[in-house]
């Protein structure tokens, strides 16, 4: 088999495995990335809501919001793990289509 | 690492995206340059690759999460420029689609993770592993060295970004209108955790991947955007 054939298999396995992403930061407690929090948690931290964060943070509204469905907070794991690989399928395909197109327009033509 | 809306006041949002613009020219020029038609599909799985690895949230027990974000690999494989090409794909799909990172925070979070990572990493793996066959271990120590300095330096780029805010933009009573903690506290919170633990699982991907291209197939070891 092709090395590309065979890295794709990896990509493959690597998104049926991508909800290990949602299920160990809950088993080991963890919580958000530092500096990403939500207002919520702001306010927690420090007491107040930044004035510029409030304006800002709802900015752009994600068709699919930490790679979940709308909707779909606070669902139980086993369904969220579901919306996370559809996700990670969604996010593989879009992001190796539009760079094959980018790579086919600016790469050299002759081999 | 993925700096949402909101944390950024406009001032540094706006250099970011200024910042980026000559350097994604320079990338789109350089590729059309040195890539061949035959690494186009190498290049996709990159991007992919990067994609996907950054949804792996490695958890630090009782405290943050932080991932990977495979951006190494790519510069060793295909050259900074490719990388940073890959990589800015990956970051855009993941804010525009999935929240992941602000759309004002574009031009910041590629700087820091598709500008940084991928050449620094780059060049600490050429100066390493220069001059090594393709199958030695030296390359894949010079892949993990790569990794582990290529994360880190984006780390500490995008703590200074937040660590400025408060210093940029704050009421007249003090309180931050962005992210609101100081270079200090954004300095030693984003490093301990890089370098104690994110660091290590960028340095794994990258090493274990180089170590399986090794065996596989060593010719892809060759090109990486000139490195011999």
């Amino acid at each position: 088999m092709k090395t590309i054939s065979k890295l794709w298999i990896g990509l493959i396995i690597l998104a049926i495995f991508s909800p290990l992403g949602l299920f160990l930061p809950e088993r080991f407690k963890a919580g958000d990335a530092w500096g990403e929090w939500g207002a919520d948690s702001v306010k927690e931290l420090i007491g107040y809501i930044p004035q510029g964060m409030e304006r800002f943070a709802s900015l752009w509204s994600a068709p699919l919001p930490d790679y979940a469905f709308k909707g779909w907070e606070g669902k139980p794991l086993a369904g969220l793990s579901v919306a996370y690989i559809a996700s990670a399928v969604i996010g593989i395909l879009a992001c190796a289509g539009i760079v094959f197109l980018l790579g086919k327009l600016l790469s050299k033509k002759v081999n | 690492m993925h700096i949402p809306d909101g944390y950024l006041g406009p001032a540094t949002c706006g250099v970011m995206y200024v910042a980026m613009l000559p350097i994604w020219v320079v990338a789109s020029k350089v590729v059309k340059r040195t890539l061949k038609a035959t690494q186009v599909p190498l290049l996709a799985i990159g991007a992919a690759f990067s994609f996907v690895i950054m949804m792996l949230n490695v958890p630090i027990p009782g405290g943050t999460t932080g991932h990977a974000v495979g951006g190494a690999l790519v510069a060793i494989l295909l050259g900074p420029w490719a990388a940073c090409i890959a990589i800015t794909v990956a970051l855009v799909i993941q804010a525009l689609l999935f929240g992941d990172g602000g759309i004002t925070a574009i031009g910041a979070n590629c700087f820091n993770m598709a500008f940084i990572l991928p050449f620094v990493s780059y060049y600490v793996y050429k100066a390493i592993s220069h001059g090594s066959s393709l199958t030695s271990s030296r390359r894949v120590l010079a892949a993990g060295i790569a990794a582990y300095i290529g994360l880190n330096a984006a780390a500490l780029s995008t703590a200074i970004q937040f660590g400025l805010q408060p210093l940029l933009h704050h009421t007249s009573s003090g309180q931050a209108l962005y992210s609101p903690y100081g270079i200090k506290t954004a300095l030693w919170a984003m490093m301990s955790e890089h370098l104690l633990v994110f660091g290590w699982v960028e340095v794994i991907v990258t090493a274990l991947v180089i170590k399986y291209l090794q065996k596989e197939d060593p010719s892809l070891l060759e090109t990486a955007g000139g490195v011999k």
